[in-house]
């Protein structure tokens, strides 16, 4: 009996609200293809199995997870070698992950390991096992159909919704080896401190440009706008590239694609890559001097005026009003 | 005596907008404009740096799958210094794992070290075959470089991931996928230009590689998303303040 296999990525116990949408994603894969089955699995060090328990609660049917010393760092080999092994032991016929760093990843080595189609960055899912995905940097929408024994997707979180806690899975630890290669070593992750949300899990972004100018002026005006709304903050290309913020802060279509109820878009032109990855927010307030920027045509409200005086207002507004 | 091999796609320029074609199973041809792939010319720029740094890399090599007009973007791509390009002439369309398999096959034959390629095309955005290519040959992979540092045989490469930067090291053979930050490819010269006319291009029938396979990623139907509704200018922050209060946006 066939089975569907989905990746969820945990991150030391815990499993990051950006986690679950890939579970909606597999439960939506399961009803419309008639699978009987689907398997989360996670991978990982210290913590894992805790993080297991907290993936068994969404209605998925069986939760496996690997927890070895070998996998606390990770590593696209040892990661797809393993997931891929547990797909042959399950007769998994549908793998799926988030289009996340790791997804992205390992999951195209899994393909290839298998000799399977991949889809990736799959926004919808039909009948048929036809997805729907962007191309084009989401100037198009492709209705991909994929043909083997074996099929394999990344997931866009930001389009699939948190799941519902449902019936409890049974979870169950595997000991497949995770194996170390030698000739790839792990050397460091330099992570931003950030007391912030994660953009992934935001329900509001504030969003920084190229016209904020420096770095000094991106801190002293988005920061105070972030923490009086308690968002996450973004940044265009413009502003990542000009050293204004963090690379892990790039919204866009080679950065993050986010999708929160509020987006607010401050000093940013609105280049094609960048709105691919925000377009889909449910409001988007943009606030730019020039009347003409291309940003203006996504806006929900757009006004036009320089940052640098209307932000500061905005911030001393949002604080009377919560008043 | 060590090689760099970089794989090329021929893309539709992104400065121009793409359409569906009449049939919705592809782009709308007319007035297309290509260039190369932007994650590829930063591969090439990247090939051509570690090249001239004298650390035992003696030649940079091009490949492009696609058709006989993509000469022009390899011609382009050679200008900016690589040595010589191969040719795989196809007008097919073909999936990540068709690329895969072709790409490997040339890396096998010519017995390459290094391979860096763009982490995704513009067009398809994959972002597959760098992956599917490691696999393969059985080389080391590090994807979504934004630094990479060569060392006799061995490479340190900072990654772009999720909350931050990742350092990985790597033992040659490798396959790196570039990411945006990795360079800034430079400005073609005239003495390059006339240069690359005169550099080798080995033309290959796609027909002539053996085993690669048949297409499984099958594109339906091509559409344009669905437009946001038309918004409103505000005047003032306090008229946006009330708009996202009506929203249920803020308290």
């Amino acid at each position: 009996m066939s089975s569907i296999l989905v990746y969820i990525e945990s991150l030391g116990g815990q499993l990051p609200k950006s986690s679950l949408p890939v579970i909606s994603a597999a439960l939506k894969a399961k009803s419309v293809l008639s699978i009987n089955t689907v398997i989360g699995v996670l991978i990982g060090g210290q913590g894992t199995d805790e993080a297991a328990k907290l993936a068994s609660e969404y209605g998925l049917d069986k939760i496996l997870f690997i927890k070895s010393e070998n996998a606390e760092n990770y590593m696209a080999a040892s990661y797809a070698s393993v997931f891929a092994q547990i797909a042959k032991d399950n007769n998994s016929t549908l793998l799926m992950g988030p289009a996340s760093s790791k997804g992205r990843d390992f999951l195209p080595r899994v393909s290839e390991i298998l000799d399977a189609p991949q889809a990736s960055d799959v926004i919808e899912i039909l009948a048929g096992y036809t997805f729907k995905r962007p191309m084009y940097a989401g100037n198009l929408i492709a209705e991909v159909e994929l043909e083997g024994d074996i099929k394999v997707l990344t997931v866009r979180t930001s389009a699939f919704p948190q799941p519902e806690k449902l019936s409890v899975s049974e979870v169950t630890e595997i000991n497949i080896p995770v194996l170390k290669d030698e000739n790839s070593v792990f050397v460091s992750y330099d992570t931003v401190k950030n007391e912030r949300p994660e953009l992934g899990e935001a329900d509001i972004i504030v969003s920084g440009g190229r016209a904020l100018k420096s770095k000094e002026n991106f801190e002293s005006v988005m920061y105070p706008l972030a923490d009086v709304l308690g968002a996450a903050i973004g940044a265009s290309r413009a502003a990542v590239d000009s050293g204004y913020a963090p690379n892990d802060w790039q919204v866009g279509q080679t950065g993050k694609i986010v999708a929160p109820k509020l987006y607010i878009a401050v000093g940013i032109s609105g280049a094609v890559q960048h709105l691919a990855g925000m377009k889909d927010s449910k409001v988007i307030v943009v606030i730019n001097k020039d009347p003409e920027a291309p940003i203006f045509e996504i806006a929900s409200y757009g006004l036009v005026g320089d940052l640098f005086t209307v932000v500061p207002e905005l911030i001393e507004a949002l604080k009377a009003a919560k008043l | 005596m060590k090689k760099i091999f970089v794989p090329l796609k021929r893309v539709p320029d992104w400065q121009l907008k793409v359409k569906p074609s009449a049939d919705g199973l592809t782009i709308d041809q007319t007035n297309l404009k290509w260039i190369i792939n932007t994650f590829d010319e930063i591969a090439v720029e990247e090939a051509i740096r570690i090249r001239d740094k004298g650390v035992g890399f003696t030649e940079v090599v091009l490949c492009m799958i696609g058709p006989k007009e993509g000469s022009e973007q390899l011609r382009s791509a050679l200008a900016m210094g690589a040595d010589r390009a191969i040719h795989i002439i196809t007008d097919e369309d073909i999936d990540s794992s068709q690329a895969t398999k072709i790409l490997a096959h040339i890396v096998k034959r010519d017995n390459y070290d290094l391979v860096i390629i763009g982490k995704q095309a513009i067009d398809s955005d994959s972002g597959q075959t760098a992956q599917r290519l490691s696999v393969r040959l059985a080389y080391q992979q590090a994807s979504f470089a934004s630094k990479i540092d060569v060392d006799g045989e061995s490479l340190t490469v900072v990654r772009e991931v999720d909350g931050g930067l990742e350092t990985l090291k790597l033992k040659l053979p490798a396959v790196v996928s570039t990411d945006l930050r990795l360079n800034e490819p430079r400005l073609r010269s005239l003495p390059g230009i006339v240069a690359a006319k005169k550099k080798p291009v080995e033309e290959i029938p796609m027909s002539d590689i053996p085993d690669v396979g048949s297409k499984k990623v099958k594109v339906r139907k091509l559409s344009v998303p669905p437009s946001r509704p038309a918004g409103q200018k505000v005047s003032s922050v306090s008229e946006l303040i009330s708009k996202l209060k009506e929203e249920k946006l803020i308290g």
